[in-house]
């Protein structure tokens, strides 16, 4: 049993010790680093993937340590939760002592004034009464005690800075506050994207199952989101002639608390930089782009239109991929329907620029949009059970013979093929979408208030040194009086000497006075 | 929003110009430095002119002008030229933001420039303060070179920014992190000096004093610690309004976390026992390393929110 306690404090002592809190926190810094370096889950899980499969092995074993989940994983919390110790751990005895402090008085006159860092010393003929009154009225501002000592010496001990300490500890509990409250937002916060057609689509914040990706924190089941509206009727971008984009502005209305129940929407213009905040909420405007508009006009007459978002795969000049996809009209037979659906895939260029046959996009504005596709005709795979992306086709499928190619063409706006079975696809032009992210922090104003705490903190204790100076006025034989002066800077020398050679002059300079 | 090209012509002159002064004042700092006597000597014969004595005691008395040596007229040239050199830096700097109408430092070259402005300027107060004036050189070649890199491999055309960058934090954020990041320079190069200078080798006898280097460092980090905070805060305010988090351990963002971190360490180091001098010394080296490091290699190599560098 003792030999635990003993144990356990020793732990405590090692881990609150300052050489500990230093150490883990450049293990800290240390363990962020990775995070930087590799590519993270929480960015881009694709790019992890092609990392893995790039790297063999190497790749799986920084995956089993959680290198790619740098934030989340088991040695990064360890580290800082072992630093929160610690730093508590530091805080308390030092916040025990600041009170103490606070009502203790400055220090005696240390017998010999010349060994302290700064000194300085005259002679004068007033008496030592006298000089210390004058040393008074200079030390304003000081905590002072005047003490009289058994030789017939005056002497004054006078101490400043002390907001220094109270700079420190804010800016250390602050630093707490930030971390506990970071960690808080972390577990009951959300954050979904999804991506809406800017023509009137509509999105309600009402499931996680309205959304394309959703990311809720560890106590978050997406059950009790708050709930509001949003209806996308317009997007506009405009660019300058470099193809460098010059503003995106998305049109939306959208309705929350008492408006859900009368139904009332109100306007807003989105923009990046500016976030809708509604509902405690907020709602941004990530990225944008083209959905190509396809009508199909079956042998039998039945027409079907598609309208599928395309992902950009050129950040600057918008060309898209993706996939629009066809089920056959009037095929109650699943089995007969699996053989007969269509995907139209490809390039999609919002300003096309043929080089002979190969299209590629010159500009991102809808300028003058064509497409490049593949037609596909058979079972997609849509209810193969397997995961299936409103991107692209499932290549398992045409591998397997499933799915195979039926044309491939260029289609400027309006301009249709016809397939073998007689099937006319018609391009019809392209429609904006907007990628809208819902994000939920509930203390993220708590995370601003404690980091405006420690700049204020910091800026306190960094700027106010705290010192001391003392005076001392001993009277001699021939009825002069020995004037001393001896400083000391607590924390850091630098820049105390000019501030203690003017003290000390005006200390030393009583006579031109009195 | 037109840009004015004759103005960002101008700009770009003097941008020319103030990189090769800095280099010109860089070889009059190097040769004050070469040529000198050692530290030492010279610095008793100053101290015993003036009227305060080493003792901390004050005894008024006349104050005499030491001659002029050559050498340190090579010297008071370099800080002549230095001065010169900072106001055409400035010059290009006010110029841009008139060609774009916006805040000058949305793109790498822009923001390179603030930052290295930021750093001469430090070096021009702190010159006056301490007795480092041969570390002149030391200070200005690295900027000259960011300079150079800056004005040639990273030379972005005076354009607007993109939509994410048009905001008022753009002013505030890029402004306070590249000024902390510049004065940050200053210490980086006096706490690679200190190590120089304390390893006690003969060749580096003429450096300036190794605690003089250390008290210029503490004072300059002190000042720029705060500021670089401000700075990734403000980032983090913007963020939330512009990314949708205010934090999301982006490449930049974690790279400013981290030499944050590393920067707090050497504070604490610099006031433990057993971390002072050289240790603190290399702590302070290695967190301007990593400003460097995020400057460079997190805008050029990895990709994340912060490709606004306008480059690649
Ligand atoms: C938590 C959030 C943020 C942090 C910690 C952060 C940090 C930084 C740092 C450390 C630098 C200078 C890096 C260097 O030495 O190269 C920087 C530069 C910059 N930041 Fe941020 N930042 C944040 C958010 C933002 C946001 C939201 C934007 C704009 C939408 C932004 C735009 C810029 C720009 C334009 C520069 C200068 C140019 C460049 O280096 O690419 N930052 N930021």
């Amino acid at each position: 049993m003792r030999t635990i306690l003993a144990f356990l404090r020793n732990t405590w002592r090692g881990l609150t010790a300052m050489r500990t809190a230093l150490t883990l926190l450049f293990l800290l810094a240390l363990g962020a680093m990775p995070g930087a370096l590799l590519p993270q889950r929480s960015l881009n899980s694709f790019k992890v993937d092609e990392y893995i499969a790039e790297h063999g092995w190497w790749g799986r074993l920084l995956d089993e340590l959680q290198f790619f989940d740098v934030y989340a994983s088991f040695w990064f919390s360890a580290i800082y939760v072992l630093l929160f110790v610690s730093l508590v751990g530091c805080l308390l005895p030092r916040t025990w002592e600041y009170f103490k402090q606070m009502r203790a008085k400055p220090v005696l006159t240390p017998r010999n004034l010349a060994r302290m860092p700064h000194h300085a010393s005259a002679d004068t003929t007033s008496s030592p009464q006298a000089v210390i009154e004058h040393a008074e009225r200079r030390l304003k501002g000081w905590r002072t005690v005047t003490r009289d000592e058994p030789d017939g010496s005056r002497t004054i001990s006078a101490e400043r800075g002390f907001l220094r300490e109270t700079g420190n500890l804010v800016f250390h509990f602050s630093l707490l506050g930030l971390l506990v409250a970071f960690a808080l937002g972390k577990m009951f916060g959300y954050e979904g994207q999804v991506i809406v057609q800017a023509n009137g689509g509509q999105f309600c914040n009402s499931g996680v199952y309205n959304y394309d990706t959703f990311r809720p924190g560890l106590r978050v089941d997406g059950t009790q989101l708050n709930q509001f509206c949003v209806k996308v009727d317009d997007f506009d971008a405009t660019f300058l002639h470099n193809g460098q984009a010059e503003s995106f502005h998305a049109a939306i209305q959208y309705q929350s608390g008492a408006d859900l129940e009368t139904g009332t929407w109100r306007p807003y213009p989105l923009e990046v930089n500016s976030p809708l905040r509604t509902a405690g909420d907020r709602l941004y405007l990530l990225g944008h782009g083209y959905t190509p508009l396809f009508t199909v006009t079956f042998p039998n007459g039945d027409t079907r239109t598609g309208a599928t978002q395309w992902r950009p795969v050129d950040q600057v000049t918008l060309a898209s991929e993706g996939a629009t996809k066809f089920d056959p009209p009037n095929v109650p037979d699943a089995e007969q329907r699996r053989k007969s659906q269509l995907a139209i895939t490809g390039l999609l260029a919002p300003t096309a620029a043929f080089q002979g046959e190969l299209l590629d996009s010159a500009f991102p504005a809808a300028n003058d949009p064509a497409v490049a596709i593949d037609v596909y005709r058979g079972d997609l795979g849509t209810d193969s059970g397997r995961g299936q992306s409103i991107f692209s086709i499932d290549e398992k499928m045409v591998r397997d013979g499933k799915l195979t190619k039926v044309a491939r063409q260029n289609l400027k706006q309006g301009e249709q093929l016809t397939l073998d079975d007689g099937t006319v696809i018609r391009f019809d032009g392209v429609r904006d979408w907007v990628s809208l992210q819902v994000s939920h922090d509930p203390t993220q104003v708590w995370v601003l208030v404690f980091s405006v705490l420690v700049i204020l903190g910091l800026a306190v204790s960094l700027s106010i040194k705290r010192r001391r100076v003392w005076v001392r006025a001993a009277p001699q034989e021939d009825g002069r009086t020995v004037v001393e002066v001896g400083g000391l800077a607590r924390t850091d020398q630098a820049g105390y000497g000019e501030e203690f050679t003017s003290l000390s002059r005006d200390l030393l300079a009583y006579e031109k006075e009195s | 929003m037109p840009v004015n090209a004759t103005l960002a012509t101008y700009s770009d002159w003097t941008y020319g110009a103030a990189v090769a002064i800095y280099f010109f004042a860089a070889v009059l700092y190097l040769c004050e430095a070469a040529f000198a006597r050692p530290e030492k000597a010279k610095e008793r014969e100053l101290v015993a002119a003036g009227g305060a004595q080493a003792d901390g005691t004050w005894t008024p008395g006349l104050v005499v002008k030491p001659e002029l040596s050559r050498v340190e007229r090579l010297g008071r040239m370099g800080l002549a030229l230095n001065v010169l050199g900072a106001g055409l830096h400035l010059a290009s700097l006010v110029l841009r933001g008139f060609a774009t109408e916006r805040a000058p430092w949305g793109n790498m070259y822009e923001y390179g420039s603030l930052l290295t402005l930021a750093g001469v300027v430090t070096w021009l107060v702190l010159v006056r303060k301490f007795p480092v004036r041969r570390l002149g050189g030391f200070v200005l070649v690295p900027i000259v070179i960011l300079m150079f890199l800056g004005g040639t491999v990273l030379y972005a055309d005076a354009a607007p920014v993109t939509p994410p960058l048009q905001s008022y934090w753009l002013v505030v954020h890029v402004s306070v992190i590249s000024i902390s990041s510049g004065v940050l320079l200053v210490p980086g190069v006096a706490s690679v000096m200190y190590l120089l200078k304390s390893s006690g080798r003969a060749r580096f006898r003429k450096l300036p004093e190794a605690d003089v280097l250390d008290r210029l460092a503490y004072r300059s980090t002190v000042f720029a610690f705060p500021l670089f905070t401000i700075g990734i805060i403000c980032g983090a305010i913007w963020a939330e309004s512009a990314w949708g988090r205010f934090w999301g351990w982006d490449p930049k963002e974690t790279v400013a976390f981290v030499s944050w971190v590393v920067y707090a360490g050497y504070l604490h180091a610099r006031a433990t026992a057993g971390w002072r001098g050289r240790p603190a010394a290399w702590i302070n080296s290695f967190a301007f390393a990593l400003t460097v490091f995020n400057l460079f290699f997190i805008n050029l190599v990895t990709t994340g929110l912060h490709s606004y560098a306008g480059v690649g």
